[in-house]
């Protein structure tokens, strides 16, 4: 079973509704007790980072994600819920992170070192350039188009985590993943094929999990 | 870098799609879910629902299109038609859709904009503009009310003041161009493409595939929507997509 974190900052319908068509079961929660026992975790995340970070904390999710994560239980993080598993973010001041990824989340600067303005949000489909191609959660996935909208964005030095990125006038990390920790800067959900492949992938990790365990 | 965006249109009216659509390999022309994922496997890359209906009842029925589709589609897609207040765009956005549509009401409370950037992120927020050209004063005007009303604005002041107050995209229809199938209006797109930084999609008069490619690359709209040449089978989806990758813009 999948749980979904529900810290009130998530756009819950459509994720479970992707994991409806997967057949996979999951359950929501909104205190660590009711997720206790699942066998891998959904953090998504719509919003902002201090308001995520904050609210987090009010439901006693900070403590344990990290305690499930170190544990080695699947973990995915989509959209603002994979920024907050860096260090910190710099939207609306400084605030610190779930820090399980080196790095920081800043603003897309809007104009490049060239001088050149661009488009802030980074909103609409772009290509993925794979990595790490290996990777569990990456299987059957190509370079294929899928669908973003943020406006902050992953700035990390540890390059071995960035599975897959985008190219929006700088590198944009869209796929993070070390361990059974993967994370998406986009929403798998709404990004067709591709989308549905890497939440899958993630489900039978989950699965194959639960099956070795017994 | 980001791919061209192809959205198809479809108006809906207490629950159906109207203005006749001409498919016969779907059980079901009116059913919106049906005609959503048929979009959504050509190809398309967004999806825009209006809602017409004049009853509450219609527009009660509306959430649970919203719900369908959105159990339904892989895609993002926007709701517009009907939406006045920010309990309005809670009750659509919760229910699954991506972004709402605002006209007529921020016209008259430019501050809805403000408020639904503020609760739900400026990103979910769509301001449409229908935009009508005035040979005497030699601008574009802000029409509300589906066309019938004329208002003081012009089109570029309104889509600045859209972005400043929170916008995330602009909807630009060309009341001129609608249903000529004559091309888009791309003095009028090129006018407020100058003005903004957020994505302008590009909507009235699309009549072919070399229309799309002009608007891609004549003023480098973000997206363009149509309904009437991808309901009557005009062109498709796929066909647009194909020509436009051969003359090289890049689409999913």
């Amino acid at each position: 079973m999948i749980g979904i974190i529900d810290y009130g900052m998530g756009n819950l319908f459509s994720v479970s509704k992707a994991l409806e068509r997967l057949d996979v079961e999951y359950s929501i929660g909104d205190r660590p007790e009711q997720l206790e026992h699942a066998d891998g975790l959904i953090l998504p995340g719509v919003g902002a980072f201090p308001d995520a970070m904050k609210a987090l904390g009010e439901h006693g999710f900070r403590q344990f994600i990290l305690e499930k994560i170190d544990r080695g239980v699947p973990f995915y993080g989509i959209c603002l819920g994979m920024q907050l598993l860096f260090e910190s973010s710099e939207e609306g001041g400084f605030t610190e992170g779930l820090g399980v990824f080196e790095g920081t989340i800043k603003r897309f600067r809007g104009v490049t070192d060239a001088g050149m303005k661009y488009k802030v949000p980074h909103m609409g489909w772009n290509r993925l350039t794979l990595h790490h191609p290996g990777h569990f959660v990456l299987e059957n996935v190509g370079e294929e188009y899928v669908y973003f909208v943020h406006s902050y964005v992953v700035e990390t030095e540890d390059e071995d985590v960035l599975l897959a990125t985008a190219d929006y006038h700088r590198e944009v990390p869209a796929i993070i993943g070390r361990g059974n920790v993967v994370a998406s800067q986009f929403h798998p959900e709404k990004s067709g094929r591709a989308g549905i492949q890497l939440l899958d992938n993630f489900c039978s990790k989950v699965e194959n999990r639960h099956v070795t365990r017994r | 870098m980001l791919a061209k965006r192809i959205i198809p249109c479809l108006d809906v009216k207490e629950g159906r799609v109207v203005k006749g659509i001409q498919f016969v390999d779907i059980r079901d022309a009116g059913d919106p879910v049906e005609l959503a994922k048929m979009y959504d496997e050509a190809g398309a890359d967004e999806l825009v629902f209006l809602d017409i209906s004049a009853t509450h009842e219609g527009q009660k029925t509306m959430i649970n299109v919203v719900r369908e589709v959105a159990s339904e589609l892989l895609i993002p897609f926007t709701v517009g038609g009907g939406i006045r207040t920010i309990a309005d765009m809670r009750e659509t956005l919760r229910n699954g859709a991506d972004k709402v549509a605002v006209n007529s009401a921020a016209v008259k409370r430019p501050a809805l904009i403000r408020e639904g950037a503020d609760y739900f992120g400026s990103q979910c927020i769509v301001v449409a503009i229908d935009g009508n050209w005035d040979e005497e004063k030699r601008e574009w005007f802000v029409y509300t009310a589906g066309g019938r009303h004329r208002t003081e604005r012009t089109v570029t002041a309104w889509a600045e003041e859209a972005e400043r107050l929170g916008a995330g995209e602009i909807l630009l229809t060309s009341m001129d161009q609608d249903g000529e199938k004559t091309g888009f209006d791309l003095a009028m797109l090129k006018a407020v493409q100058d003005i903004v930084t957020i994505p302008v999609i590009a909507s009235g008069g699309a009549g072919n595939k070399e229309h799309f490619h002009e608007v891609f690359t004549e003023v480098d709209a973000d997206a363009a929507l149509a309904a009437s040449i991808f309901h009557y089978k005009e062109t498709s989806i796929e066909n647009v997509k194909d020509y436009l990758r051969n003359k090289g813009v890049e689409v999913r």
